[in-house]
């Protein structure tokens, strides 16, 4: 791949490869088949075969995850459409991401400490469970590695999205703004970009989430960690 | 979707008005330096100035929906990123994959079930 051709190609190859994962996935809708994974997936085999390094890919691939922002954003609308049905439920809502902020920050941290992870990867697991740009923030507040976060926080979206809707049928969440409020703070904007494919109730619920599990999770995690740290000493 | 002047302006009116949020969103959460990313707050501010009637829908909707219904794709480069991770990822997977599968589990079923109860309760 040339220098000035690595962009645009790096931008045509993301759209094809994309477009031809969703294709495969109206035909066969089977949930290992997700559409981001299987792209993740291919674009991961493309560049390792043909030695490209990320560096490269990534001068076209910027300027498709720099639209991440406005799609954020453009997330307002749907909860701007919501608004009623969220708002009825709004203080459940505080109480249930409450929770799941600490029971994230908990289990998360406990299973690193337990097998025995190096301190610094300790406290890079502890804000896995929420947005990249947050979740780096307080990584690097808590002394851990912020780009390894960073690849949690992608893992844990993916799989909450390709895992995430069986694993709710199981669990019998039926109610739309559960399922969407569990799907945003369990896989924040990817399993986001998973609730809009459900519906306009999830999507906004789903959307909501990212920002409230971002906000406690943020206050949180850092006196957690160091309890957590204090009485299972991690070496 | 065709594309001409009056969808072109349509897409472009949207598109501005999402990076106004966006970047007002930014300004302010550096400012009051607020551990939420600007994206999240642009969010909220966008659906209040919906609510309030400051913005109509219909203004930012031909950028907005596409923007939703893609935004799959647009995690794809940070997800192709992971491979430049393999060295460390390799050398902790256990304790890494272990913790990323038990909190993304135990955050879903527990805020999935406590939410729908509280809801039922009422």
């Amino acid at each position: 791949m040339g220098d000035a051709a690595a962009a645009p190609l790096a931008i045509v190859a993301t759209v094809l490869v994309y477009a031809a994962a969703q294709r495969l996935y109206t035909r066969v809708r089977h949930p290992l088949l997700n559409p981001l994974l299987v792209a993740i997936t291919a674009l991961i085999v493309l560049l390792e075969s043909s030695g490209v390094e990320y560096g490269k890919y990534d001068r076209g691939g910027r300027l498709i995850s720099y639209w991440l922002g406005p799609a954020v954003v453009a997330l307002g609308v749907p909860l701007h459409a919501q608004l009623h049905e969220i708002a009825r439920r709004g203080r459940a809502m505080l109480a249930s991401i409450l929770v799941g902020s600490v029971v994230g920050i908990v289990s998360g941290t406990l299973t690193a400490i337990v097998l025995g992870a190096p301190r610094q990867v300790v406290l890079s697991v502890a804000p896995r469970s929420v947005t990249t740009p947050v979740a780096m923030g307080v990584a690097q507040k808590l002394g851990g590695i912020p780009p390894l976060t960073a690849v949690l926080v992608i893992s844990t979206g993916v799989l909450g999205a390709v895992a995430g809707p069986t694993l709710m049928r199981l669990a019998g969440v039926r109610s739309r703004t559960a399922w969407g409020l569990a799907m945003g703070s369990a896989a924040h904007g990817i399993g986001t970009a998973r609730a809009v494919e459900q519906g306009e109730v999830e999507g906004a619920t789903s959307g909501l989430a990212i920002g409230l599990m971002g906000l406690a999770t943020a206050i949180l995690a850092p006196p957690i960690v160091a309890l957590l740290l204090s009485v299972f000493a991690a070496r | 979707m065709k594309l001409d002047g009056k969808h072109l302006f349509a897409l472009a009116r949207g598109t501005l008005i999402l990076l106004a949020f966006l970047y007002a969103g930014n300004a302010i959460s550096s400012l009051l330096r607020l551990p939420l990313p600007g994206s999240v707050l642009g969010m909220v501010m966008l659906a209040a100035a919906l609510h309030l009637g400051v913005v109509r829908p219909e203004w930012v909707r031909p950028a907005a929906d596409p923007l939703i219904r893609h935004m799959s794709l647009l995690y794809i480069p940070p997800g192709v990123g992971v491979m430049a991770y393999f060295g460390v990822i390799r050398r902790e997977w256990l304790p890494l994959v272990a913790a990323g599968v038990v909190g993304m589990v135990a955050v879903m079923l527990v805020v999935g079930r406590l939410q729908q109860a509280m809801e039922r309760r009422g």
